[in-house]
């Protein structure tokens, strides 16, 4: 059987997220790189496999693959047996699973990457960070975090009692918010979000994952 | 044991959940939220939903929220009856995700975007920001080129059988086409078009929109 190949760019939140869900599963891969800052992910050789023109995108066997969260899923299941369990066990654990996989979707991510594009891509881009947008990023993703303090006091990872794809879908946005913007606050001073981020942020899987994402 | 359904029948994300519901034939209740009253922020509401959002669904001891959520878990549970919507193999399966994913990440931000300023601006008095309707119409039609060209070989997005991928489209799609003046985004596309008229005439889609 060829290797999975993952098309992506180490610098990329959603290639680190795929990388991080292939190290779970105790997969090997090959990566190819998409040279985003030369918009090689605009051009027709790599449209042919995202036509949304975005990283990553999987090959295994004859699937090829985007969206970074149908990847994660899709590997989980089909690899459901080895390496970590990133599902659930039971239809119910499966539920809160999805509903927290969609939090970090439809709540957590938007004002997260609003945050880190203003402070670190913008400038770099030959911008100026938009402060106002930064400050009202920040307030939209404390009032999130508030609710996940609240969840996370009751409950050690955010589906329940075990470590799940609800969890690692957010490694990667909250390093680029915490280690490569500077904004680390709004984790740290929450004391369950911050013991939280604390464990799934040292688990080997992510750890060599995260050593790639650097400027 | 009837599944609840707490939010109003005619908001998106709830149409979203009745339109699985009806086509898995599940029974339900919907229990009305009035989002103008600001229900939805109350603490009994909160209780079942932190985010203060609509819907969610209580199941016997099971409380469910995101819409997306929703939908897979009753999907998954009640493959064996209604319409299957998830593919079979998994394969299949991986591209239902796939374009779901593409629904929730590319047509969804700029689908609500639009119909925030079009549609629930004027209802609570606001002023419509022209800009935002422009570039929003603009990018959802860049999206739309990209339906347009996967619909022209495939005839649901994920294959050629209807799924959740599609299904989950209907809620916006309905108020962009039927409720503004932006239907064109959809109505020029030829093959857009055609899955649009295909998805939209299902029966389970017609009693939802009733409801």
């Amino acid at each position: 059987m060829a290797m999975i190949k993952v098309h992506g760019y180490q610098l990329s939140t959603a290639t680190a997220m795929v990388r991080a869900c292939l190290n779970e599963k105790d997969l090997e891969y090959e990566f190819v790189i998409v040279d985003l800052s030369k918009g090689a992910h605009k051009q027709p050789p790599f449209l042919a496999l995202n036509p949304f023109g975005q990283v990553p995108v999987i090959q295994d066997g004859d699937l090829t693959l985007f969206e970074s969260r149908a990847i994660v899923k899709y590997l989980a299941k089909k690899y459901e047996g080895q390496g970590t369990n990133l599902l659930g066990s039971t239809i119910g654990e499966q539920a809160m699973v999805e509903q927290w996989s969609h939090v970090e979707s439809q709540s957590f991510t938007a004002p997260c990457s609003e945050v880190v594009f203003q402070i670190l891509i913008v400038p770099m881009i030959g911008g100026k960070t938009d402060q106002a947008v930064v400050d009202s990023s920040l307030k939209k993703l404390s009032n999130v975090l508030d609710i996940y303090e609240e969840r996370l006091s009751k409950s050690k990872y955010l589906a329940g009692s075990f470590f799940s794809l609800a969890d690692l879908q957010h490694l990667s946005y909250i390093h680029a918010l915490v280690n490569l913007a500077g904004q680390g606050e709004v984790v740290t001073s929450r004391v369950h979000v911050k013991t939280w981020w604390e464990d799934i942020s040292s688990r080997p899987a992510w750890k060599k994952v995260a050593e790639a994402m650097k400027l | 044991m009837v599944v609840k359904l707490l939010g109003p029948a005619y908001a998106s994300c709830s149409r979203r959940v009745l339109a699985c519901l009806v086509e898995k034939d599940i029974q339900f209740e919907i229990v009305h939220v009035d989002l103008l009253k600001g229900e939805q922020k109350k603490p009994e509401f909160l209780a079942l939903q932190p985010f203060g959002k609509v819907p969610a669904v209580q199941d016997g001891d099971l409380t469910l929220f995101e819409s997306r959520a929703i939908m897979r878990y009753y999907a998954e549970k009640y493959a064996g009856q209604g319409t299957s919507l998830l593919g079979k193999t998994l394969e299949e399966k991986a591209l239902v995700e796939q374009w779901l994913e593409v629904e929730g990440q590319n047509f969804n931000p700029h689908g609500n975007a639009l119909l925030y300023q079009l549609l629930y601006a004027p209802l609570i008095n606001l002023p419509q920001d022209k800009a935002v309707i422009e570039s929003s119409a603009q990018k959802l039609g860049e999206v739309l080129d990209v339906y347009e060209e996967r619909l022209s070989k495939s005839k649901y997005l994920a294959g050629d059988f209807y799924s959740l991928a599609d299904l989950s489209h209907l809620p916006f799609t309905e108020y962009i086409v039927n409720a503004t003046d932006k239907g064109y985004l959809i109505r020029n596309r030829k093959h857009v078009n055609a899955w649009w008229e295909d998805i939209s005439s299902r029966p389970a889609w017609k009693k939802v929109l009733a409801m």
